[in-house]
């Protein structure tokens, strides 16, 4: 059943080919044919539920993001995920879905909000998360889990606390549990526990 | 006839009515024991805080079960949760819409501290946006701990010169550290 879909929709779309997966059937779609691949997925495959819009940053590599769609059809009960990869590095940008599943709008927000990555044709492409003016896309690989300095959404506020976004302090983080040894000594905890908020971290 | 003598024992006539004390000490017990809390409930902290609201642990036993939702009526701001960068411009502003003489309780790791979330997204500590009076420990803390840390806060009060303190209305200054 899984590769039945894939074999119909490569006769009639033919940039499309099939995509390792480990669960349910999964396909690359160039991204110009992806605005009429998903509206006959949904009109003519019955498609009808789009549950996830995510990304990749495959860092180094070129095209560096890929935008991943999970849609689920009520009626077969499966679910198909289609990867389509951007082809500007630099500005990636897909055409929006919001169109056609309504639930695209916020997806696509959140996926322009983590990774920068433009949807043409959406209705209001804010952010959605992070406020407006947070000039960084977290989920980017070069961005840090701690985050970089910047200004508080108010500028007010900032002037009378002086307070700042700061880049969290990580000593040792992330925080992370260790995968063996008994449960009491599975603690989350920083990989490296020689630095702390007193003691810097070394430097190479 | 009985002849009329010159007062000079206890009275219960007048004394009976009066208690003698200094304006401080009665002004701070009429503060500590009326403390309206202003619920800034972020996160499962505030799960915590309602516990202690309701029947089992009831903080009506320390006069703090008024709730207010509006800061112009509140004494005490309970951040309850975690502060996102995001979130943190409101706090603020409700904080400067209080009235004073007002108080902070950093309820949780989160509100202290940023807690586990070291991230870019995080408010590390509220302090950094408003002076906190006391910070009350856990993830979350149990309703006990909260009652505790507002029994701080009123022995805290109780130590306060109110009298001197209604001529100014200057919110308290961050601590240097981070100001």
């Amino acid at each position: 059943m899984s590769e039945e879909i894939i074999v119909r929709l490569q006769e009639r779309f033919a940039g499309v080919t099939p995509r390792e997966s480990l669960d349910w059937p999964a396909l690359n779609c160039p991204v110009e044919q992806w605005p009429v691949l998903a509206a006959a997925l949904k009109d003519e495959f019955a498609y009808t539920f789009l549950a996830d819009v995510t990304a990749v940053d495959w860092n180094e590599a070129s095209p560096r993001f890929t935008v991943v769609y999970h849609l689920f059809s009520v009626q077969k009960h499966v679910y198909l995920r289609v990867a389509v990869d951007c082809p500007d590095d630099g500005e990636p940008e897909v055409t929006s879905v919001s169109g056609l599943w309504p639930t695209a709008d916020w997806h696509e927000r959140e996926t322009y909000d983590m990774f920068g990555i433009r949807f043409r044709g959406h209705p209001d492409l804010k952010r959605i998360l992070m406020w407006e003016d947070y000039p960084y896309f977290p989920l980017r690989k070069e961005f840090p889990l701690a985050g970089w300095e910047t200004d508080l959404p108010d500028r007010e506020v900032a002037a009378a606390t002086g307070a700042k976004v700061i880049g969290a302090p990580m000593m040792g983080g992330p925080f992370v549990a260790p995968h063996e040894g008994p449960m009491s000594e599975r603690e989350p905890r920083g990989g490296d526990e020689t630095w702390t908020e007193k003691n810097p971290k070394p430097k190479e | 006839m009985a002849e009329k003598k010159e007062e000079l024992a206890y009275d219960t006539k007048i004394e009976g009515d009066i208690v003698v004390t200094k304006a401080d000490a009665a002004i701070n017990w009429i503060r500590s024991h009326s403390m309206w809390p202003m619920p800034m409930g972020l996160a499962c902290c505030a799960i915590e805080l309602m516990a202690t609201a309701s029947s089992r642990f009831d903080i009506a036993r320390f006069g703090a079960e008024v709730m207010r939702f509006s800061p112009r009526q509140a004494d005490v701001m309970i951040v309850a949760g975690t502060v996102t960068y995001k979130m943190a411009p409101a706090v603020r502003r409700i904080y400067d819409q209080m009235a004073a003489p007002k108080w902070v309780i950093a309820m949780g790791a989160c509100a202290s501290t940023g807690g586990m979330y070291r991230s870019y997204a995080v408010l590390q500590g509220v302090d950094r946006i408003v002076p906190v009076d006391v910070y009350v420990s856990g993830c979350p803390p149990r309703p006990e701990a909260l009652l505790d840390g507002l029994l701080k806060l009123q022995k805290k009060v109780g130590r306060e010169r109110s009298l001197s303190r209604l001529g100014s209305v200057e919110s308290p200054r961050l601590s240097p550290t981070h100001a």
